[in-house]
């Protein structure tokens, strides 16, 4: 590009928002071929149970129901697909429906076919399950001990896995240090809750012998790829899609029982299969998040540096893993050290079978684990030293000079300048202020925190080989007759705004207007094979193939304006809706008359075929690890425990941003997220192994009256990684924003001798914690 | 989410009403706002076979002045008590209870016929209803009756209704000269409800000293009731912020308190004493400028 940028950086409004705000989007739920019949699914109450009889006979005889179907007619089914995994990781294969055991609260027995939703649902109450119900487990220490109950029968104990990670060595670095601080803390298991829930419809002609699965997901090719491999079709006569989804937050990039169960049952009856779930089955059967329990110790010189980080975790799998389970524990143990410099860093964690639903990615996936029991530690060890909770961090970053910066994890940070990001909040929140603040507040008995985290993640997920396969993204460009341009992208957004900034990234290439670039992605026949939106690689990734897509196309535009104007290719440019040649302007045409060159192909350019269509598939370099510093002021009541957020500044470089609006949506929603991890959000089971908060009516979102106006502002330093030099963000918001709202009620109540308090911090919590200090 | 199957009737008067609940007898339920209704429905813990929709019946909704106080007809929505300037210059706590239920949507629809009537435990209403002594009028095949606030309350989602009769109308006494009342709660965060909430109304003499007062307690038991202790320790002195925080601490003292994960017993007893301590303080502040 030779011109600035006009639509790159700009602050341009989504184009979704419209149709999404008036109702006008179409869910997997708006979309109803004609004979459609309706899915409901009996599931188990108990967390783990023998089944010794399933009697469907009154169900089936119900009025409006076609079918019903058990483990017998579907045993032929594949097992539900896991990847990601370690080496010594036990594998129990996730049935498609339960045979002799149930083994989570949730996990679906029968399927019922029938007319309409309602009737499948009144005949779901019909089937009668003879369950005998068995010990559950659900503590992740206790599953652990010998004589526990155990999730799977023919397992020796509850272990599902170890893995360990290290770097330098940990033990030479506990003896170097002057002081030894230790915690165990708690990650909880949290829910994604996206709001639209999952919901798969799948329609199969017979005399096509092809099948159409639309589906509320990610990964609309892993979809295709794989259930298409456990219902044994030839994948290219499986078309999925991914119609307007409703948001996933990781927990749609997985592979679940009722999107191979749907495809089968559509291919036994030739009609069209709906199933879309209810909230309740949301919470019970969609993965959760985090999970983690675990001890840590870190070693400190006098001087605040780090000497060793040690973290001896257990990991809730859940009964069955889904796609990515054991994988995400693994991405904790490779952020560790986080922002600073660990020459001594090991994690060694034990993945453990409880009788839960699986847990899997949820936004950061397992980064803001790491994040949270580092910056905890951060905190604990300044109060330890009396040190300023800024300091001590300043005290371990390595400096801008040290990028690419190798971790003792072994990864390469690209780049990056913490100081930075550190100063400019810093100034933001005018902290000596903020200190004053508290202490003017805390004469008047009011209990004032202030919480930093600076964090770095890691993000753009990530050349292949690092990720055992699959980290590239692809895009194909195509300049159609008119002089519209459609990118189709194979990654998936579903609230990212993508449609926005994809076309901005294309406008400015070609020098034409975004409004004149549609972008189409989520429907595996028509656009590139891809690989999906995680791991903030939309942009990073996906975004980097449009680039070099685009940049294709615009070579073969400018060899035929070259030929038009009797120039040399190099010396085209295309601005404002025009070609032109740039050492004679005069010579210029449309941007649509060159385009229509190109298809009607009267004249073609040496070694140049008709038409203007390009596709790349992009492989990055390495990861890219956005950071950034958030700065939280909290009060805690110390009455009633409540907690109210005051100020919140977040400073975030996330590298050039394509759109500052769609980072701020990002970061916004990101903050939101991991403020509901700190106070609020968790999965209780009773002992039996049952969720009993999995309703919107006991288990609490964070809600707009909860979170104060975020100030938030920006350092950008670019990568090298990707031509767009943007870093990622769609996980920076939760991974920075959960310690620092911890280590501010921490710090609120530092007059109480309190230095941890386990998440989430409910009033009661809180409450309990002051009270056992004031005894 | 999905309910059973259920016929619906929606008669055009109170009698058509009443008629209609004698046909079905216990088969039948009132739907009013729907609020507490259709959630129980659709997770399958209730399934009536006929639902008799009162919406339709002119006369059950608004609020109007009567002698010696106003009246709330049965439909009047959470936001129009919230809303009513009437409410808000008679009775600071109804309104401030109103409007602190769950969220707009919610106290769009719902009622207080219907939250009456329903007796959650954990309601907002009834900590009001108890600390201004409200009265309830109910409509049933043998005529009207009214029930006194203590009296209506019986146990979790148990009240003084028997079977077949229709919540119609509140009564709250008007307030005395120096009088004043105020509502605050601990809120579930997820679904808005009392984990404690505590209504006091008390009335000050010319020389400052509390006349009356009540003081009505929701959230923490496993019915709202009357924190009778407080309400002793204050009455004829004239009260301090010490003498009303001491006195307070007994609002929760030995009750048989409601024990969840969100709140265990012991938390709830001693934000019963943290809301009076708070509600009665804020209560006699309006008190004291009048
Ligand atoms: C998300 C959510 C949050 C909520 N948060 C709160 C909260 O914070 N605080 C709070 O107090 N409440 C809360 N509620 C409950 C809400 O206030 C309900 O509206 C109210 O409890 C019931 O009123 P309704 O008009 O909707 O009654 P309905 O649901 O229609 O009826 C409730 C019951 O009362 C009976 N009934 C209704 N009207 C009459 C009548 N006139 N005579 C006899 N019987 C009758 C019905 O048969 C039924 O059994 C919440 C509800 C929801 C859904």
């Amino acid at each position: 590009m030779a011109q600035a940028p006009k639509f790159i950086g700009a602050p341009i409004k989504r184009r979704d928002d419209p149709r999404l705000i008036q109702g006008l989007a179409h869910y997997v739920d708006d979309f109803n071929p004609p004979g459609t019949l309706h899915m409901a699914c009996v599931r188990s109450p108990y967390g783990k149970a023998n089944i010794r009889s399933v009697d469907v006979s009154k169900a089936a005889a119900a009025e409006g129901v076609v079918a019903v179907y058990t483990h017998e007619e579907t045993k032929g089914i594949g097992p539900v697909p896991v990847g990601g995994l370690v080496p010594d990781a036990k594998v129990p294969a996730q049935p498609i429906l339960a045979d002799k055991q149930v083994l989570f609260a949730g996990e679906p027995v029968v399927a019922v076919i029938a007319e309409t939703r309602y009737g499948a649902r009144d005949a779901a109450d019909l089937v009668e399950i003879d369950y005998e119900p068995l010990d559950a487990v659900v503590d992740l220490e206790a599953a652990l001990e010998p004589g526990s109950p155990k999730v799977h029968d023919d397992y020796e104990s509850n272990q599902a896995f170890t893995w360990a990670i290290a770097g330098g060595d940990v033990e030479a670095g506990l003896k170097e240090a002057d002081v030894i601080v230790k915690e165990k803390m708690t990650n909880a298991r949290v829910a994604p809750l996206a709001l639209e829930p999952r919901g798969v419809l799948a329609h199969y002609l017979p005399g096509e012998d092809k099948m159409t699965l639309w589906t509320s997901t990610q990964v609309p090719h892993k979809v295709r790829t794989l259930v298409a491999g456990q219902i044994g079709m030839p994948e290219n006569r499986m078309r999925v899609i991914a119609p307007e989804v409703g948001g996933g937050f990781g927990s749609k990039l997985n592979i679940y029982r009722e999107e191979a169960l749907a495809a089968f049952v559509t291919r036994e009856l030739g009609l069209p299969i709906k199933w879309v779930e209810s909230r309740s089955e949301n919470f019970m059967t969609t993965i959760h998040g985090r999970g983690q329990v675990g001890e840590i110790e870190m070693g400190l010189k006098n001087d605040g540096t780090i000497t060793a980080f040690r973290y001896n975790v257990l990991a809730d799998c859940g009964a069955y893993y889904q796609l990515l389970t054991v994988a995400i524990f693994t991405l904790t143990g490779l952020m560790l050290p986080g922002p600073y410099k660990i020459a001594n860093m090991e994690m060694n964690a034990t993945g453990v079978f409880t009788n839960k639903v699986a847990t899997d990615a949820y936004r950061g996936a397992g980064r803001p684990e790491a994040t949270y029991i580092l910056e905890r530690m951060m905190d604990i060890a300044a109060v330890e030293l009396g040190m300023d909770p800024v300091e001590i961090r300043r005290k371990n970053f390595p400096d801008k000079s040290e990028f690419p910066f190798n971790t003792s994890a072994g990864l390469s940070y690209d780049s990056g300048d913490y100081h930075l990001a550190l100063d400019r909040a810093l100034e933001a929140a005018d902290y000596p202020a903020m200190r004053a603040q508290q202490e003017e507040a805390r004469k008047d008995g009011r209990y004032l925190g202030i919480g930093f985290s600076t964090y770095v993640e890691i993000c753009g997920m990530g050349p292949s080989a690092a990720l055992g396969g699959q980290g590239w993204e692809s895009a194909r460009v195509r300049v159609e007759p008119t002089g519209k341009a459609t990118v189709f992208s194979g990654a998936s957004p579903h609230g990212q705004g993508q449609q926005t900034s994809f076309a901005q990234i294309v406008a400015d290439g070609l020098g034409i207007d975004a409004n004149d670039v549609t972008v189409v992605h989520g429907d595996t026949d028509v656009v590139p094979y891809g690989v999906g939106t995680f791991g903030s690689r939309g942009t990073v990734v996906g975004g980097s193939a449009v680039v070099y897509a685009r940049d294709k196309v615009r070579a073969k535009m400018a060899k035929f304006a070259a030929m038009e104007f009797e120039a040399d290719a190099n010396d085209i440019e295309f601005e404002d809706g025009k070609v032109f040649v740039r050492s004679a302007p005069e010579k210029s045409a449309g941007f649509a008359d060159i385009a229509m060159m190109a298809y009607s192909a009267i004249a073609l350019p040496e070694d140049t075929d008709p038409g203007l269509e390009e596709t790349h598939f992009f492989e990055p370099s390495n990861f890219t690890f956005p950071f950034g510093t958030h700065i939280v002021l909290a009060e805690v009541d110390p009455e009633t425990g409540d907690v109210e957020i005051l100020r919140y500044v977040a400073v975030d470089d996330v590298g050039n941003m394509i759109n500052p609006l769609l980072v701020h949506g990002q970061i916004h929603g990101g903050i939101a997220q991991g403020t509901g991890q700190a106070l609020e959000e968790e999965m209780i089971y009773g002992e039996g192994g049952q969720p009993l908060n999995a309703s919107f009516m006991h288990y609490a979102l964070p809600k707009a009256n909860r979170l104060p106006r975020f100030e938030l502002l920006h350092t950008t330093t670019p990568t090298d990684v990707n031509p767009l030099g943007a870093k990622g963000v769609g996980e920076a918001g939760t991974i920075g924003s959960t310690p620092a709202v911890v280590n501010a009620v921490i710090d609120a109540l530092s007059p109480f001798g309190i230095t941890h308090i386990d998440m989430p911090l409910r009033p009661e919590r809180v409450w309990r914690a002051i009270a056992e200090k004031r005894a | 989410m999905i309910p059973a199957s259920f016929d619906y009737v929606r008669p055009q008067s109170l009698e058509d009403a009443l008629a209609s609940l004698g046909e079905h007898g216990d088969d039948a339920r009132v739907l009013a706002g729907g609020h507490s209704l259709l959630p129980v429905m659709k997770a399958r813990l209730a399934d009536p076979g006929v639902l008799v929709d009162i919406a339709g019946i002119e006369g059950l909704s608004g609020i109007s002045e009567t002698e010696g106080g106003f009246q709330i007809g049965a439909m009047t929505t959470h936001a129009e008590i919230e809303s009513s300037a009437l409410v808000q210059e008679r009775c600071r706590s109804l309104a401030e209870a109103a409007g602190s239920i769950g969220d707009v949507q919610v106290r769009n629809r719902g009622t207080i016929g219907g939250s009456l009537a329903h007796a959650d435990p954990a309601a907002d209403y009834p900590a009001v209803i108890l600390a201004a002594g409200a009265e309830i009028t109910v409509a049933g095949a043998g005529g009207e009756r009214v029930i006194g606030a203590d009296d209506f309350f019986t146990g979790t989602y148990e009240t003084a209704l028997h079977a077949g009769e229709i919540l119609t109308s509140v009564r709250i006494p008007a307030p005395a000269a120096r009088g004043a009342s105020a509502y605050l709660k601990a809120a579930q965060q997820a679904s808005g409800f009392a984990v404690c909430g505590v209504a006091a109304g008390l009335a000050l003499d010319a020389d400052g000293a509390v006349e009356s007062i009540r003081v009505g307690v929701t959230g923490v038991a496993a019915t709202a009731y009357r924190a009778t202790s407080v309400e002793e320790a204050l009455t004829g002195s004239a009260p301090s912020a010490e003498s009303i925080r001491k006195a307070a601490a007994g609002a929760g003292e030995g009750v048989d308190a409601l024990d969840d994960f969100y709140a265990g017993a012991d938390f709830r007893r001693h934000l019963a004493g943290v809301y009076a301590a708070r509600a009665i303080g804020k209560a006699w502040i309006r008190a004291s400028g009048k």
